[in-house]
Parts: C-alpha cells; sequence; structure tokens
C-alpha cells in the first residue's frame, strides 16, 4: 500500500521510524535548490515559462508519491468539447446546512470557530458562479473521523469535518467551521501536516477541476512539510494560504479566514514551448 | 484598481496550486450512488470497470476517480442532480477505488461529438484521477473500443506510439461491458494529458505576482463575465461550444 507496506520492492521499502525531519528537509531543500538555479539561470525569454505554478507531480520527499507519480511527460491534447464544459450542480444537491460544520451534530464541536470565505475565479478573473466546492479536514485536535486514522487525539463527538456548498453568483462560497489541529503522519519519523482544510473545487470547465489544500497564515511546520513544499515556487505556496479577515471576524462569535480560489484551467492565452516540461 | 484591469488586456491569474487528496478523502467525497449515472436496468446501461494500479503493479485502494461524459447523441448535459440521483442523467460520476484498487460506473455510453475544430470526434469519457500520493489531479480520457475508424482519425490518438494509444482505449469485455486500467506508473503507464492547464503550470508573461494577488484579493469584482461560463440551473441541454474569446 505504501513505501512501508513490507510487500514493498526493496528499493522504495523505507523505514519511516528511521528517517528523520532532518534527512527530509536536506531532501526538500535540494529540491528546491535545483528549482531555483534553474529558473534564475534561464534567459529573459524562457525564465517566464519555467516558473512553477503548481506542485512538481515527482517530489521523493512525499514518500507515497515514489511509486504512483507517471514517470512519462503529460501528453499534450486540445481539450474536446466536454472538457470545455463542466458538470452542473444545483440546490437540490445541497443540504442548506451543509455549508456549517458546527451545526451538523446535537452540541457544539470543540475548538476554535472560524468562518472562510472567499471567491473562486477563472485564469480571467471572471467568478465561477453557481459551482460545488466540497471540504473535509481534522477536528480541533488534528484527528479526522476516517477509520484509518488511529492516532491517539480525541474524537469529536460533535464534529465530522465535511462541508458542501455552491458559490454564489459573484464566486463566493463560505463555510463556518472548527479551526483544524496539526496532524501527525507516517511519511517519516515525527512527520507533523500544517493545519489544513482540504478543498474540492469544479471550474466552468473540466480542465479546471482542481483539489488542494488551505493553510493557515504562520504555521510553523510550513517548512517541514513535503505536502506543502510539493509546490517549489515560493510565490505559489503563498498562494495555499489564507489570510485572516477582521471584516469576516463575528463579535463574540468567530474569527473569519479569507481565501480566493484561481482555477485556470485550459483558458490561458500565453504561449509555451512545444515540448512537455519536467 | 490594479494593471492588469485597467490596461485593457484580460488580466491573466495564476492559478491555486493542486494538492493531494490524501488518505482520508473516504468520508467526504464519495457519495451514496455517485458511481450510477443511471440505474440499473436502464436501456443502453453499461458497466465501465477497472483498476487503479502503482508502478509496482499493487493496487491502489485510496484513488478517487471522476468521469465527464457527453450522452449517447453525443451531446453534453447542463443538468443538476449528480450528487442526489433522482434518475436524471448527468453525464457525471465520481468512484473511489475498493481494496483491490477496483471501480466501476454504470452509465450510458457516450455517442461521437463534433470537436472544437467542427470535425468528428471518437465517443470518449473525461476522467480526472486524484490518488494519495498524487501531488495534483490526473487527466486522461477513456476512447470506446468499437468505431475503430473514428479512432484512427482521432489528433491524440493518432500521434501515440501503439503502445501508448492502447492505454486510452477501453476493451470490450464479452459481458458488453467496458474495461479500462490506468496505471500510474512504469511497464503499460496510462498516457495522462496535458489539457491546456500546464503541469507544473507556467506562468502567464503578462501577470507579474503583484497583479495576481492585487487582483484575486478583493479587485475582481469589477472585471465583465462571460455569460457563456453560467451553469444553466434550468435543465436545458446545450450542445455548443463555449467561447473561449
Amino acid at each position: 500500500m505504501s513505501i512501508h507496506d513490507p510487500q514493498a520492492p526493496p528499493e522504495v521499502r523505507l523505514d519511516a521510524e528511521t528517517e528523520s525531519q532532518t534527512d527530509l528537509s536536506t531532501e526538500i531543500r535540494a529540491s528546491h535548490r535545483a528549482y531555483r538555479d534553474r529558473r534564475d539561470t534561464s534567459g529573459p525569454e524562457e525564465s517566464v515559462v519555467v516558473e512553477e505554478t503548481g506542485p512538481v507531480r515527482d517530489f521523493a520527499p512525499y514518500r507515497s508519491s515514489l511509486l504512483r507519480h507517471p514517470t512519462k511527460d503529460l501528453r499534450h491534447a486540445d481539450p474536446e468539447t466536454i472538457e470545455l464544459l463542466s458538470p452542473v450542480f444545483g440546490e437540490r444537491d445541497i443540504g442548506t446546512l451543509e455549508s456549517d460544520l458546527t451545526v451538523q451534530h446535537g452540541g457544539e464541536p470543540i475548538g476554535e470557530r472560524i468562518v472562510v470565505a472567499g471567491r473562486v475565479l477563472d485564469g480571467a478573473g471572471r467568478p465561477v458562479r453557481r459551482q460545488l466546492v466540497e471540504i473535509w479536514q481534522a477536528n480541533a485536535g488534528g484527528r479526522y473521523i476516517h477509520k484509518r486514522d488511529q492516532h491517539p487525539a480525541p474524537i469529536d463527538p460533535n464534529f465530522t469535518g465535511v462541508g458542501r456548498t455552491l458559490t454564489d453568483d459573484d464566486g463566493w462560497y463560505r463555510f463556518t467551521t472548527i479551526k483544524p489541529g496539526p496532524y501527525p503522519w507516517k511519511n517519516h519519523q515525527n512527520a507533523w501536516r500544517p493545519a489544513h482544510i482540504h478543498f474540492s473545487l469544479f471550474g466552468t470547465d473540466f480542465t479546471q477541476r482542481t483539489v488542494t489544500q488551505m493553510y493557515f497564515p504562520g504555521d510553523p511546520l510550513f517548512a517541514l512539510d513535503p505536502i506543502y513544499q510539493s509546490v517549489r515556487d515560493p510565490r505559489a505556496r503563498d498562494r495555499l494560504i489564507a489570510v485572516y479577515d477582521h471584516a469576516l471576524t463575528s463579535h463574540e462569535w468567530s474569527t473569519g479566514y479569507r481565501w480566493d480560489i484561481v482555477l485556470s484551467g485550459a483558458d490561458r492565452t500565453w504561449t509555451e514551448p512545444e515540448d512537455d516540461d519536467e | 484598481m490594479s494593471d492588469a484591469v485597467t490596461s485593457g488586456r484580460a488580466p491573466r491569474l495564476r492559478p491555486t496550486p493542486g494538492q493531494t487528496v490524501g488518505p482520508f478523502f473516504g468520508y467526504a467525497l464519495p457519495y451514496d450512488r455517485g458511481n450510477e449515472l443511471v440505474e440499473p436496468g436502464t436501456p443502453g446501461a453499461v458497466r465501465l470497470h477497472g483498476r487503479v494500479l502503482d508502478g509496482a503493479g499493487r493496487p491502489v485502494p485510496d484513488a478517487l476517480l471522476e468521469i465527464w461524459h457527453a450522452d449517447p447523441s453525443g451531446t453534453a448535459v447542463r443538468r443538476s442532480g449528480s450528487i442526489l440521483r433522482d434518475g436524471t442523467f448527468t453525464g457525471w460520476g465520481r468512484a473511489a477505488t475498493d481494496r483491490e484498487g477496483g471501480y466501476w460506473f454504470r452509465t450510458l455510453e457516450p455517442g461521437p461529438a463534433a470537436s472544437t475544430d467542427g470535425r468528428r470526434r471518437p465517443a470518449m469519457v473525461a476522467v480526472a484521477v486524484f490518488a494519495r500520493g498524487l501531488t495534483d489531479r490526473l487527466f486522461t480520457r477513456i476512447y470506446l473500443p468499437d468505431d475503430e475508424d473514428a479512432l484512427a482519425a482521432d489528433p491524440l490518438l493518432a500521434g501515440l506510439e501503439p503502445e501508448r494509444r492502447a492505454t486510452l482505449v477501453a476493451a470490450r469485455e464479452s459481458d458488453g461491458s467496458l474495461r479500462f486500467d490506468i496505471r500510474l506508473q512504469g511497464e503499460g503507464e496510462t498516457v495522462f494529458l496535458d489539457l491546456g492547464q500546464g503541469t507544473p503550470g507556467h506562468a502567464p508573461p503578462d501577470a507579474t505576482p503583484d497583479e495576481v494577488h492585487g487582483v484575486v484579493r478583493g479587485l475582481a469584482a469589477g472585471l465583465p463575465s462571460d455569460p457563456l461560463d453560467l451553469p444553466d440551473p434550468s435543465g436545458e441541454i446545450v450542445s455548443g461550444v463555449p467561447s473561449r474569446a
């Protein structure tokens, strides 16, 4: 199932108990340095096109990727008609309470109540209207309700950590939830994920389909996390971090975070070399 | 307003990066009958099934597949109702893999459709692949196997070596079902697609990071919107190709 699986081939069977954060951080820095050197030593023309705006697929510090990332370049294809359209979701698909993760049970969940809101835009800055946004997350103690999360942090009986909503006509979404805690995982010894909320997003066409994670500002775990750091460009990583927004904060009720999302998909006008990158 | 807005050019915003779907989507994204686009016994219903395998040929039990395809007439369906299934065919479905890496959908076979260049293309299903270990989603296509002439004329398939091409064409099983395995890595690796989104994405030359943040952080309200981008909640079916201007 993973590199920690005893059935895995020896060349990828690594021991999470002996791999240290120091080892992992060294690998992360080496990969980032390689990217930076390539970006900074390119000519003025080329420097534009080597900026990475997303994660690299082959990022060994994220051990689960070793046997799962494609090794061949992505094949360019012009999108077909169906790929330039998106599935349609409507009010009947969504329950009215699904955007408030704090009212899904009999009592109040434990933790810091927050509002997370923002706009979903396409690459031209146009709002993505009436489209599905799904989120899932750990509770305030960093525990997922998923059966495979068995680390010794408490389940909150009043918090499932799943929400859905539709964007409005200006592309706005808004969730009320609990600030998730950091989460320990088995990538290496003493590995911790920065607090995050998973987002699943649909755009105006299928090529914009995106699943990502939103982070909170100033998290001390950013530098250590191979998933966050799989996005090697620092400006691109910054786009994954919400900002505290006092205008979304309510008196004696909840604090607020703003996170806008851009789904650019196939909708672009700039040119790039014919050959596949990476 | 930022320069990007006032310059008269359409601003190009850098995308929000993708991140892995992780290991715990199973209680959040799959839903009841997400993989059943039509009810059992529906005339023309077909079972589309297969496995997702890693670079060692072992099953990937924590992958999620989404399919999106036209109806049997080749027309894209523009109707809601994909989540609360009530018999409405929407052309979209979602399935998580099981412990053996297996998935299945029950759907209607799409018909061939006109492409953006006006030419007819072989019938196919657009696919998005998510999994723990994939840093970002992958796109691929499932081509239906029966119309060899249409397949031979397809520009994507025609440009691939035979063994690569074969990874994109479903097999017709003796029971009439369609089988399509996805190999994430290694021998028989499925052809995954760059549909123009770039991976890892390339930056547009005409937007600086400051512009991007200026626009995204609240200044985009005044930008023009394209009415063709509106999903149609009325349930009307449209077959037109949206403007990409």
